[in-house]
């Protein structure tokens, strides 16, 4: 993966790094010089809605969202009402038989000008992700907006092959699809919702996190300079009242969400009682587990790749490791010696690698099971020559050892920096214990040995199972969980499958 | 008085590969078209559902683990001994209210055979139609495959009994998952035919375990149990189907509710009627030295 975002592979290392683990000083931190980003972009006092290709004022209600670096307010945003979203719904209604009806080859063009608009203007996205997000730039900039615009990319070409997509049935599209989105990977998780749901004909209300609207209302903007119609693309912000209303809209066809699973469950009740369409992307727990015939130093870089990515707020973050009994004390120190060379601090700057946690709530969650993690006995390690900067949200990087499988840090999603590490014997237990959560979303394993390597595959309850490598994302890869972790999945073949309905041919065929 | 007395069938219940009475002690009249009582069908309860969810649970390792090979072999083997037992499973359905004659009886056996014939071919063929391998952009080899979601919950309408069930069923037992059905008490004798298909054709016990009983009393349970990963079922009245529906949120349930299914018709024969109980598993490695 280059370092400039705008023409590099989607694939990336989030925490691809040089330094060799060997040469950090022990408890200590290379003293880099600040590297702060230093394109400016303009942010606007208040944004409104956008709904049918225009936008509204931000009125009553509206809300500061804030710079999680340094809580300081980025842009009044609206708070979307129950009038609000069916003014989206409405707009979206109106533009579907015209969106769905447009040659599909064209329907791909504006989608391929999409995914170009953000590709030049990606510089430009990654910073408003980082000031609204209190993610790394050096992951908005390699990570996140490389992989919205290569979705769009990727999905565009989709809008005209829908045909040879679902042998046996005519694809068709949904029709107005409603999408809650999250505050971990905000421009991404709008395009992983948008791209599929637009390239197969249908129309879009998306509600962005109430913590990170601007990428999306960017986005917005986006689309209205690629001279999208109206209405196909509609984003109304605000908090999970807003969502609500979307969710339980009687004109919204499809709803998709991405977020935990306690709020999903109440989507699906919700979503239940009319009979609509839903997939879900919800929380996970993920394993991580390391045999003892692995190259530890690969095994031990996925592993921090794994949980100290976004600050742990992924839902596939591999928060629970197994490492097998052997090695594990070997496996603890270098934990140890790669948790001190991790520079946390401000998200602008280049060098960091953890930034700062998305708001105040989340810290406060985070830090609650951190001092449960203490209470129920597991042994806490930080990297403690790290200094936190005195404002803005910032959690020390951390994991626990001797974890048990009953602690509660082992078993809730804890959406941060929070690794429990657990052992194991034989590699009936590592799957036994993986698979011993209401959770399945993804799975890493480290073994050099192949046969070994596609037998856990095979066994763990996981949508993702990631071998020898953690973290990876990609349009192509459909992503998605087992169990409580949801249904459906996003990207790739599969990912399609949650926007269209699927039509019998017409005539027997026996 | 005859000169000799018919021994008359007792229909139990099929669980863990055995046959017992309804835990209950409750036994359903089966009534014919006139309303007179042409049999007795054992009629389930809670705990007879939560017996059947853990046998299923406890077959679907072995299932779900065995080869698609053998699936499709012991799917086909049932529809061989379907065929076998033509006469009684038609018998079942001309006594039972929803069918109206002989003929119509064999039609719809000969349907349910040639379906699950169908759907044992499909057994270690539809992971290649609908899984693939993803080209990323970078030095992976990533790949998708489906696998079984785990136990699955087959609520069959009463009309067609027979045909129903098979085209609930088999799409969920090919892929690997292991089976709790539940057949109306309405029209229930086929089903407790159909058990004894199953427990002669190689099936590991728990695989399919076969209730009859009341679905209005059985479904709000299947809803919230916490054991069950999926639903397949038809023909739900809108209470119910609402009563399922909300249900199944709870844990995240894949559940699929047909309503004005053509049960006759060959889209009921296609992957995509498999495809709701898979999960689709992407597995990425590095393809670099």
């Amino acid at each position: 993966m280059g370092t400039n975002g705008r023409h590099s592979a989607p694939t990336v290392d989030p925490l691809a790094t040089d330094r060799s683990v060997a040469s950090a000083r022990p408890g200590g931190r290379w003293d880099y010089a600040p590297a702060p980003e230093t394109v400016k972009v303009v942010v606007k006092p208040s944004y409104g809605h956008y709904i049918g290709g225009k936008w509204s004022r931000a009125g009553a209600g509206a809300f500061a969202t804030i710079n999680p670096a340094t809580e300081e307010p980025l842009a009044i945003v609206a708070q979307g009402t129950e009038k609000d979203v069916d003014q989206a719904v409405r707009a979206a209604a109106k533009a579907l038989p015209a969106w769905s009806g447009l040659p599909a080859r064209e329907r791909a063009k504006f989608l391929f000008r999409v995914a170009r608009r953000i590709q030049e203007r990606a510089r430009e996205f990654a910073v408003l992700e980082t000031m609204d997000s209190g993610k790394p730039i050096k992951e908005s900039r390699d990570v996140d907006v490389p992989l919205a615009a290569a979705h769009f990319f990727y999905h565009a070409g989709w809008a005209d092959k829908l045909a040879y997509a679902f042998p046996g049935r005519t694809p068709r599209p949904v029709g107005v699809c409603g999408q809650v989105i999250p505050w971990n990977f905000p421009l991404l998780m709008a395009a992983w919702k948008l791209a599929p749901a637009l390239a197969c004909g249908n129309t879009c209300v998306l509600k962005p996190a109430e913590t990170t609207p601007l990428t999306a209302l960017r986005l917005a903007e986006v689309f209205d300079e690629c001279g999208v119609p109206p209405g196909v693309l509609n984003v109304v912000t605000g908090d999970g009242r807003t969502g609500a209303a979307i969710v339980s809209h009687p004109g919204v066809d499809k709803v998709a969400f991405t977020g935990s699973t306690e709020v999903g469950k109440k989507i699906a009740a919700a979503v239940a009682a009319r009979g609509a369409r839903l997939s879900l992307e919800l929380g996970g727990k993920s394993p991580h587990i390391i045999f003892e015939d692995a190259s530890l130093d690969q095994a031990v870089e996925g592993v921090i790749a794994g949980i100290y990515f976004n600050q742990g707020e992924v839902c596939c973050a591999g928060s629970r490791l197994f490492v097998q009994e052997s090695i594990l004390t070997e496996v603890i120190t270098r934990l140890e010696r790669r948790l001190a060379t991790l520079r946390v601090g401000d998200p602008m700057d280049k060098n960091t690698d953890v930034g700062a946690i998305n708001s105040r709530d989340q810290l406060d969650r985070v830090s609650h099971y951190v001092s449960l993690g203490r209470e129920e006995g597991a042994t806490y390690h930080e990297a403690s020559a790290t200094s936190l900067p005195t404002r803005g949200f910032y959690c020390r990087p951390c994991f626990f050892s001797n974890v048990q499988p009953s602690h509660t840090i082992a078993r809730e999603e804890i959406f941060g920096p929070v690794l429990s590490v657990m052992s194991f014997r034989t590699p009936e237990e590592a799957v036994t214990r993986a698979n011993n959560s209401p959770y399945g979303l993804a799975a890493g394993i480290w073994t050099d040995k192949g046969s070994k390597v596609f037998d856990i595959a095979g066994k763990l309850k996981a949508g993702v199972v990631w071998c020898n490598t953690y973290n990876k994302f990609d349009p192509a890869s459909p992503f998605g969980g087992y169990k409580e972790s949801g249904f459906g999945r996003e990207g790739g073949l599969q990912g399609l499958r949650a926007y269209v309905r699927l039509d019998v041919p017409t005539g027997r065929t026996h | 008085m005859p000169e000799r007395l018919d021994v008359l069938k007792t229909y139990k219940l099929f669980i863990d590969g055995k046959f017992p009475r309804s835990e209950s002690g409750r036994s359903i009249e089966v009534k014919d078209r006139k309303g007179s009582v042409v049999a007795h069908a054992s009629h389930a309860s809670r705990k007879d559902l939560r017996e059947a969810v853990e046998a299923a649970r406890r077959a679907f390792p072995g299932w779900s683990g065995s080869s698609a090979l053998l699936r499709g072999q012991i799917l086909y083997r049932a529809a061989e001994m379907m065929e076998g037992k033509r006469a009684e499973l038609a018998q079942a359905l001309t006594a039972g209210r929803g069918s109206t004659g002989s003929r119509q009886a064999q039609a719809e056996v000969s349907l349910a055979v040639d379906r699950l014939v169908h759907f044992a071919g499909w057994a270690d063929k539809f992971s290649q139609v609908l899984g693939c391998h993803n080209a990323v952009a970078g030095p992976y080899y990533n790949f998708t495959f489906a696998e079984p979601t785990g136990v699955v919950c087959v609520v069959c309408p009463p009309v067609p009994p027979l045909l129903s069930l098979i085209s609930l069923l088999a799409p969920v037992l090919c892929s690997g998952n292991t089976a709790v059905v539940i057949a109306d008490a309405a029209d229930p004798l086929s089903a407790a035919v159909l058990a004894e298909v199953i427990a002669t054709s190689d099936f590991p016990a728990g695989v399919c375990n076969i209730l009859t009983g009341d679905l209005d009393e059985l479904v709000p349970f299947v809803a919230t149990h916490r054991d069950i990963d999926g639903v397949h079922a038809a023909g739900l009245s809108g209470d119910l189907a609402k009563t399922l529906r909300a249900g199944v949120a709870e844990n995240i349930k894949r559940t699929v509710v047909h309503s004005e299914v053509e049960w006759d018709s060959a889209a009921c024969e296609s992957p995509w009627w498999i495809e709701p109980f898979l999960e689709m598993k992407t597995v990425w490695h590095p393809a670099s030295a």
